[in-house]
């Protein structure tokens, strides 16, 4: 597919973002946003309530279209494609940029069914029970549920129907997926079993990741940017802004903003 | 004063009792009222199977239902053939139509069209049954059944039957909506999120996820159907013998108990009590369904909770 401009595209990001901003009719949600995401590695997006993290990573499967008003500027590219060209069908981005949402959201069918939907959507109907164990097995699921394939999913506890979500997930293939606060709904131990997962899954797919928990930034990603929320001089108006892009380590050891040392070292937010 | 003396002053001034009490009274009455309405129906139902003209067994395998003829047979199954008859001519139009449109409303139609689109359905369902009746008679029937099916009767089933679907196909859209609406977001989210169209979303996610909500709606449809007087009676004709064929008239409960309580039926005489007979046979059929449609409908809500 031909794109518009030429961008320059480095085999190592998955997504360039140029001046990014989202807005929903008359507010602005998020703006200026500049980065460029690398391949095969976990970026964190972390900052405050309200500073439109979820509203960007949302932008990257266009999951924002459904959102009556959203209206994205800027320019997102996927692999030298402009996601938001006229001819590309969102239905077939989300074929490649998987996500897995804050709350777990299996569909109330059996363990199976919920791997198997996603393949028979994108025709990938051959050797199913193959990719069905081969994407619980990947999600470190696959010993948990192997004896009630036919369980309905409602029945397994919280922390297993989020890895199912990614099961399902990585059932059909992406090549890149999005997180949306992926543990908020967990407890500890289930949440250390997804940040475990994900070191093994970036071998295979690009992930990006929204977080309340620093913590979690700080252990389990690779790169890190950090939003804040700027308020408008009159007061009315809250939108979020990129503050930093980083390296995690050096994001969390020697951050270059004033804003990130404060807001890392609990002093605000 | 004491801790103790305020404390126990009572917060129930004069005016929340005398609230309370009407509250009570009210909640009551409508109890008090269903009751004395069985107990009505029983006790005529009673007086009419008391004559020996009636028999348990000619009620239900008579082909006739003549009450006022010189030798009156009392046939109910004739009645409750035709009435099944009809409602279900009734819910093959309603249930699809109901159903397609609940589905376009929850699941394709923009915010702006839902807001116009939902209130036309409402208003559909605030039509008398009188108009549908007239509609039914003076225009389904010579405008289309008479036209596309040759030897219909003036009064027939099918035209009765499409005209109780159309009544019906707002209280099926409206619930199945509200069963849809009920599915939480995040399911449609997921599988979205998969690159699944809204086609399949709708079909394979967001309609099994709803169905027992839709069961209820169609259980309520079907007893709405039973129930309905006005449109059977002035469309639907009286034809008082055992009949299937939707091109002639027929004769339901509801048009028959019109029927009699419109003539001049004297008071206590067994073509009388047989409204109640009736009557108690229409209660005990809509009872059993709406039981059926609030079971189907409780379970549904227990699976997100």
């Amino acid at each position: 597919m031909e794109t518009k401009e030429t961008v320059h595209v480095n085999n190592a990001n998955v997504f360039n973002v140029k001046d990014v901003s989202v807005s929903y009719g008359e507010f602005v949600a998020i703006k200026n946003v500049n980065m460029d995401i690398s391949k095969n590695k976990i970026t964190a997006f972390i900052g405050p309530s309200g500073c439109g993290k979820s509203t960007l990573i949302r932008t990257f499967n266009r999951m924002n279209d459904l959102i009556l008003g959203a209206k994205v500027n800027g320019t997102i590219n996927y692999q030298g494609v402009d996601l938001y060209d006229k001819m590309v069908d969102p239905v077939q981005v989300r074929r490649r940029i998987g996500m897995v949402f804050q709350k777990p959201n299996p569909f109330p069918k059996t363990i199976k069914e919920n791997i198997t939907f996603g393949l028979k959507v994108n025709n990938m109907t051959d050797n199913m029970d193959e990719r069905v164990e081969r994407a619980l097995t990947q999600a470190a699921l696959w010993d948990e549920v192997k004896d009630d394939l036919n369980k309905n999913a409602l029945e397994l506890s919280g922390g297993q129907q989020q890895r199912l979500c990614i099961a399902r997930t990585i059932a059909v293939e992406p090549d890149t997926i999005l997180m949306d606060e992926p543990c908020s709904a967990l407890d500890p131990v289930a949440t250390k079993k997804i940040e475990d997962l994900m070191q093994e899954l970036v071998k295979e797919f690009s992930i990006l990741i929204v977080t309340h928990n620093m913590q979690q930034a700080s252990r389990a990603s690779d790169y890190c940017a950090f939003f804040t929320t700027k308020t408008s001089d009159d007061g009315k108006r809250r939108t979020g802004e990129l503050v930093e892009f980083n390296e995690t380590n050096t994001m969390f050891t020697n951050p270059d903003e004033e804003l990130t040392e404060q807001y890392i070292s609990g002093r605000f937010g | 004063m004491s801790l103790l003396s305020e404390l126990s002053q009572t917060s129930m001034k004069p005016f929340e009792k005398v609230v309370k009490f009407f509250i009570t009274v009210s909640a009551f009455a409508a109890i008090l009222i269903s009751i004395s309405i069985v107990f009505t129906l029983l006790t005529e139902a009673i007086n009419f199977f008391q004559d020996p003209a009636v028999t348990l067994k000619g009620y239900f395998t008579a082909t006739r239902w003549t009450p006022t003829f010189q030798n009156p047979e009392y046939g109910v199954i004739v009645l409750i053939s035709s009435t099944l008859y009809i409602a279900v001519i009734a819910c093959l139009i309603s249930f699809p139509l109901g159903l397609f449109s609940a589905i376009y409303l929850s699941e394709f139609a923009t915010k702006r069209t839902r807001k116009v689109i939902k209130p036309v359905l409402e208003v559909l369902a605030g039509v008398p049954t009188v108009v549908f009746g007239y509609f039914a008679l003076n225009w389904i029937t010579p405008n289309i059944i008479q036209r596309f099916i040759p030897g219909t009767g003036v009064f027939n089933a099918l035209s009765a039957g499409i005209a109780v679907g159309i009544m019906i196909i707002p209280t099926i859209a409206s619930i199945s909506d509200d069963a849809l609406n009920a599915v939480p977001n995040s399911l449609r989210n997921g599988s979205l999120a998969l690159g699944s169209t809204r086609r399949i979303t709708a079909l394979k996610i967001m309609f099994p996820a709803a169905i027992s909500g839709i069961i209820a709606s169609f259980i309520l449809g079907f007893s709405r159907a039973i129930g309905e007087t006005m449109i059977v009676t002035i469309a639907g004709g009286q034809y008082p013998e055992l009949n299937l064929d939707p091109r002639s008239a027929m004769y339901t409960i509801t048009s028959s108990i019109v029927n009699v309580s419109l003539g001049d039926t004297p008071h206590g005489t067994t073509a009388y009590n047989a409204l109640f007979a009736l009557g108690i046979t229409l209660f005990i059929m809509t009872f059993i369904l709406n039981i059926a449609s609030d079971y189907v409908a409780r379970k549904y809500r227990k699976e997100y909770e």
